[in-house]
């Protein structure tokens, strides 16, 4: 019977396409990768293997000053949105439906559905608005700093770090929180003891995708951000204007392999679960 | 209902709102109370030196598609800004109606697929969307460029003498958008399709339909909020693109996300800016009210 339904379901040239889409979509990377070792300082020859480019990479301080300044924001910004996510989540999930839900909803969601270059504009006008005030007011100081970046990235990874956070809460039942309550347990001690241990896989999930998320961010990044303020992927977009040389590869590759090596860590987190 | 009942619900209300207090808080400092900003801002007159004059103007809205004459003063409709929303608005519709067509066949491989390989199909699906867009952008910049992948091979082959000079045109920003945003179309369809029950396909064909007249009268229909979601998906990205267009398109070939960026650097015009960045909201929003829409219209319970 599966045979046969297998069979049913084959329609004529599908199964080619599907592979051709694949190998288009994995070609493209591979030669970016594949160029990243390449001897030649051209991007066109290829002049044997090397490694030089992330030995140039390495040596560049502006590559590594990008580098650092995105694993600060996109660690803060991991820890800021997984935590106030994981207290949404606990206040939208497990209890009966109540007024405005749809609404805390929504605005989770909010920026999963406006296009970032919107945000990216909204936000360069408001902490324009915020800095030209603090300046105002003798507090110049709080116009510099990561503080701006951090909060936009912020907000834009709630809805990332919500979504594992929530599956994974809707997964539990009361049951054991009620045992522990009955035993005696405080609502604190009932929390962190069992709620929060049994929640810990998702939130550590949530925290991989903000971390991936922030990480990636280009638009809104580049728009919030002062000047000397570059991130990796904003550096990268300032490069790409210029000659381009292997050195871009280079760097695109090992933020590749960082965000490869966390995805396929959150894989195996949330199929733990099941 | 019991007034202890009534407390309890009514306390269960008041933690859901406290516990969802700060998540609120920094999402409207830093993504919903900015677009008001803007929305004032659409409404204001622009200062000299880029930034807004506090007073009320209509300029902003009616610059979107008119523009005043330097010499006349008079408003003229701006053939330019047309010609980007055109640009923007065909060249989504095509990367949308492309990554259906490619999409599809992919998306309906996967679902039939035997369970055990279906994860790792999937999963080869989910990095790239997972993977940096600037990153895969600039890959299809390495692969369309004079002296890049795509050229060696047509030229190694001898199918042409001459490289082909596809980078900085609206075909790169299509093949680099269609690339990106290729993954949001296959998802949505797989999760569609995989509800599908192919026995329906066996009554299809003992009633003696054609392929093609199963694909079109019982597989369509049947993942038709598959096939919206995915569009959508697709859509409303590409409308307010930025990256991909600046990337492969040079420069020479703006869309909205350009051109609105544009008004904020360059041009000085911020007011127009905010216009236009309400404009590419209020299309995205209709978008997205058009989806809900038939998202819950479908049986499903997924979405």
């Amino acid at each position: 019977m599966a045979e046969r339904a297998f069979h049913v379901a084959r329609l004529p040239g599908f199964a080619t396409t599907a592979i051709i889409v694949f190998v288009a979509l994995y070609l493209p990377i591979f030669t970016l990768v594949a160029y990243s070792f390449n001897a030649s300082t051209s991007l066109a020859i290829w002049g044997g293997f090397s490694l030089d480019w992330y030995a140039k990479a390495w040596d560049n301080q502006q590559v590594k000053d990008a580098t650092i300044r995105s694993l600060i924001i996109a660690s803060f910004a991991a820890a800021i949105s997984t935590t106030v996510a994981t207290m949404a989540a606990l206040g939208t999930t497990r209890r009966r439906a109540f007024k405005g839900q749809t609404l805390i909803y929504v605005a989770i969601n909010q920026p999963l559905m406006v296009p970032e270059i919107v945000t990216a504009v909204a936000l360069m006008i408001v902490f324009g608005l915020i800095k030209v005030w603090l300046t105002s007011i003798g507090m110049g100081g709080l116009t510099t700093g990561l503080g701006y970046l951090i909060l936009a990235h912020s907000a834009f990874c709630i809805p990332f770090a919500y979504l594992p956070i929530r599956a994974r809460l809707e997964g539990m039942d009361l049951t054991l929180e009620t045992a522990a309550a009955d035993l005696y347990a405080s609502p604190w001690q009932t929390f962190r003891r069992v709620t929060l241990p049994l929640l810990a896989p998702g939130m550590i999930a949530g925290a991989m995708l903000a971390f991936v998320i922030s990480l990636d961010d280009v638009v809104i990044t580049e728009f919030v951000k002062s000047g000397g303020q570059d991130t990796l992927p904003t550096y990268m977009l300032g490069q790409m204007r210029r000659q381009l040389t292997p050195e871009i590869n280079a760097v695109s590759t090992m933020l590749l392999g960082l965000t490869v090596v966390l995805l396929t860590a959150f894989f195996l987190l949330t199929r733990k679960k099941t | 209902m019991s007034a202890a009942e009534e407390r309890l619900i009514q306390q269960s209300t008041r933690n859901a709102w406290l516990l969802s207090l700060p998540a609120l808080i920094v999402l409207v400092v830093a993504a919903s109370g900015p677009l008001l900003i803007v929305l004032i801002y659409s409404f204001l007159s622009p200062g000299q030196h880029g930034n807004v004059i506090w007073e009320f103007s209509t300029d902003g809205w009616v610059g979107i598609l008119w523009s005043k004459d330097i010499f006349s003063e008079e408003w003229m409709l701006a053939d330019a800004h047309l010609a980007i929303f055109w640009r923007s608005l065909w060249l989504s519709l095509l990367t949308t109606a492309f990554t259906f067509i490619v999409g599809f066949p992919t998306a309906w491989f996967i679902a039939t697929r035997p369970p055990k390989e279906r994860a790792l199909w999937l999963f080869l699906i989910t990095i790239p969307f997972w993977t940096n867009l600037l990153i895969r952008t600039y890959a299809i910049n390495e692969v369309l460029r004079k002296e890049g992948l795509m050229n060696t091979v047509l030229m190694g082959m001898g199918i042409t003498d001459m490289p082909i000079e596809v980078l900085y045109t609206q075909t790169a920003i299509f093949i680099g958008m269609t690339y990106v945003y290729l993954p949001l179309m296959v998802l949505p369809l797989f999760a569609a399709i995989d509800r599908f029950d192919m026995k329906l396909l066996e009554a299809g064909y003992d009633l003696y339909a054609s392929r093609m007249q199963v694909l079109r009268r019982v597989i369509l229909p049947i993942v038709k909020p598959g096939i919206i979601a995915g569009s959508i998906l697709v859509f409303v990205p590409s409308l307010g693109a930025y990256v991909t267009p600046r990337v492969l398109g040079g420069g020479k070939q703006m869309m909205i996300g350009n051109f609105i960026e544009l008004q904020f650097l360059q041009g000085k015009n911020w007011p127009l800016g905010a216009a236009l960045s309400m404009l590419l909201l209020v299309i995205v929003m209709v978008a997205l009210l058009v989806y809900v829409r038939y998202a819950n219209k479908g049986s499903s319970s997924h979405g």
